[in-house]
């Protein structure tokens, strides 16, 4: 792991990953990671422990504050809220291999919230915004929870294949998604005032032909264009409302 | 990834070796000294076959390991294809390496879910079989292989199959080799990218897109929705089997040549892609030799068939004449060409005699007076490393 400053110009830090909590030709990796809580940057491994980089405002002085033990599999992604998290909803969400999610609140300590069973299912990725985590699965499927309490409160049949990118436009509520099936798809979420009940709608769909979409990212926080990037494409494509 | 890797490209290669020998042959009694006949094809078929299923070199290839690099697995089956009477001229390999490695690619690219890239190995080693029926000896080790890939594979989680799918398919990045084949049955685009179809089964374990089902915080459904995409899918029959027999249900891996369809490919030399690529191939690798060692290590202990005696090595060509073949190896873009790794000695005294040694296992030589039994030496040959 590395971190440089935000010009790229200097290496401020460096972390090994410890080899031996790995059996024996494994594949030793870091995946997933999220600033959260104004001063941490979290990162996922495949051993499934999740490592916590206190930052400090001023200086090169970064230490690990904390080590996560929740996850046994590989992490896959992981996301800090996004909006304005409701009392006691946690701040990040860490997802792994074997599909459990884990809701945290940050600070000194990192308080596990909730925890989110896996259903057989791969979480390949996850965003977190306004108390509700959005997760997409390798079986083509998203599904929204309750960050506070972990129940499911939507479940959507999104793609024909391996979801592999998630993104949430935070001025919006919009959600992207792209996935293997070459199609990328844009929501939009919300929370019914009366009924404090998740909705969750489809906006668009855009198929790029021929390519199996590897990521996708809004480019302005409301969510108006997206940019696309798939296998074997050297070019990324850009998409915005007309 | 490794063995994945191994078995899938070489039962391509069987695939299409069987079908230009089929299409070359002759009728045993009307052919000529220089001609094949059915019994040189399944000759050829099972020589390979058997150096292939190895008993060592298996062991040694289900060890967790790195990937070899482009090079090193090139030459593993320069050899391979070489461990009988044919021959193949280096046009000829090279297109069979091209064909062999776009077909792969396109099956690991295709997987509807990561874990049917065990169901494409499956259908190849069922095949493999299917040439070896005859054979109980071959049919043996081939199974024992087959167990050794359910007991190493089957417990895999999704996850784990993503990242060997991925592993390959990084492999395999920006090769864009058109194969005539493909075109022809629009599975591949003119720019040498494959067409991924929206239509069809989804993957054991997904639903067919569109539903959207909202739940309160009682956990009852409240409310459904449905949204349409333009793509037409359906939902599958049924799963493919991961037993040592059984229906695999996809197609993908099976063999799609046929004595009638000719394969040709195009190479596109102008194509920005191969920009980097040329680049790859003129830095040195460190590691080359390190492999080859290794490599060296699994062949050297192997029975190399010589063309003894009477017998003259038969030359099989992938093309349709040999001045096509000649043809094909003038205008092979030099970004293509596949470098095959010469060994050559290091200064160390102790390495070069090791190297010596092995290089002399590998010489198509008269058995050395004094010599003990190919296991010794194979023993003595792993001591010595």
């Amino acid at each position: 792991l590395q971190m440089y400053e935000s010009d790229g110009s200097i290496m401020v830090y460096w972390h090994a990953l410890d080899v031996t909590e790995h059996p024996p030709a494994q594949a030793v990796f870091a995946r997933g990671i999220a600033a959260a809580g104004g001063r941490f940057i979290c990162v996922g491994t495949s051993s499934g422990l999740v490592l916590v980089f206190d930052i400090p405002p001023k200086g090169t002085n970064i230490t690990v504050s904390e080590v996560l033990e929740q996850h046994r599999d590989a992490i896959t992604d992981i996301a800090a809220e996004l909006g304005q998290a409701p009392d006691g909803a946690g701040d990040l969400v860490t997802a792994d291999d074997a599909g459990t999610l884990c809701v945290w609140s940050t600070g000194e300590e990192f308080t596990l919230r909730s925890k989110i069973p896996a259903f057989g299912c791969t979480c390949s990725s996850v965003k977190l915004w306004n108390g509700i985590v959005a997760a997409g699965y390798g079986n083509g499927q998203i599904r929204l929870y309750e960050a506070a309490t972990g129940l499911l409160r939507a479940e959507v049949n999104a793609h024909a294949r391996w979801i592999y990118a998630l993104d949430l436009a935070p001025q919006t509520g919009k959600l992207l998604s792209g996935a293997e099936d070459s199609f990328v798809h844009v929501w939009k979420l919300s929370r019914n005032p009366a009924t404090d009940d998740v909705e969750i709608e489809h906006c668009h769909a855009e198929c790029v032909t021929d390519t199996q979409v590897c990521g996708a990212r809004f480019c302005d926080p409301e969510g108006d264009s997206f940019a696309v990037t798939g296998y074997d494409l050297s070019e990324i494509f850009c998409y915005s409302r007309a | 990834t490794l063995p994945l890797l191994f078995l899938n490209l070489g039962g391509e290669m069987l695939y299409i070796l069987d079908q230009r020998l089929r299409a070359q042959s002759i009728p045993g009694e009307k052919a000529r000294k220089d001609e094949w006949t059915d019994v040189d094809r399944k000759r050829v078929m099972n020589d390979i076959i058997t150096t292939m299923f190895n008993k060592k070199f298996m062991e040694e290839l289900f060890k967790p390991q790195e990937l070899y690099s482009k090079k090193a697995l090139r030459t593993v089956y320069d050899r391979l294809a070489h461990a009988s009477i044919m021959r193949l001229n280096q046009a000829s390999m090279d297109k069979l390496y091209d064909l062999m490695t776009m077909a792969f690619k396109y099956q690991v690219l295709l997987c509807p879910r990561p874990k049917d890239i065990l169901l494409v190995t499956f259908n190849h080693l069922d095949a493999i079989k299917d040439f070896v029926r005859d054979s109980p000896g071959i049919l043996n080790q081939v199974d024992e292989t087959f167990r050794q890939l359910i007991e190493t594979y089957s417990c895999l989680s999704a996850g784990e199959f993503q990242l060997i799918r991925q592993t390959l398919l990084v492999f395999f990045q920006d090769m864009h080799i058109r194969v005539s084949i493909f075109l022809k049955d629009k599975v591949q685009n003119s720019n040498g990218r494959f067409v991924l179809p929206i239509s069809g089964p989804v993957p054991w374990g997904t639903e067919v897109p569109g539903l959207i089902r909202l739940f309160n915080r009682n956990g009852d459904e409240v409310k459904r929705t449905e949204f349409t995409t333009g793509g037409n899918y359906v939902t599958p029959q049924r799963e493919g089997s991961f037993d040592l027999y059984g229906d695999r249900v996809l197609k993908l891996g099976t063999n799609m040549y046929s004595v009638s369809r000719p394969v040709e490919t195009h190479i596109s030399g102008s194509s920005k892609n191969l920009a980097s690529h040329a680049k790859e191939n003129i830095a040195p690798n460190p590691l080359a030799k390190e492999e080859l060692n290794f490599l060296a290590r699994l062949l050297g202990g192997l029975e190399i068939k010589k063309p003894g005696g009477s017998e003259t090595g038969f030359r099989l060509n992938l093309f349709t004449t040999d001045e096509e073949e000649e043809h094909a190896a003038l205008t092979r873009p030099e970004e293509l060409s596949y470098k095959v790794i010469n060994i050559e000695a290091t200064q160390e005294p102790g390495r070069r005699a090791e190297l010596s040694r092995i290089l002399g296992e590998l010489e198509v030589a008269e058995p050395r007076p004094g010599s003990s039994g190919k296991g010794e030496d194979l023993l003595a040959l792993m001591d010595g490393l």
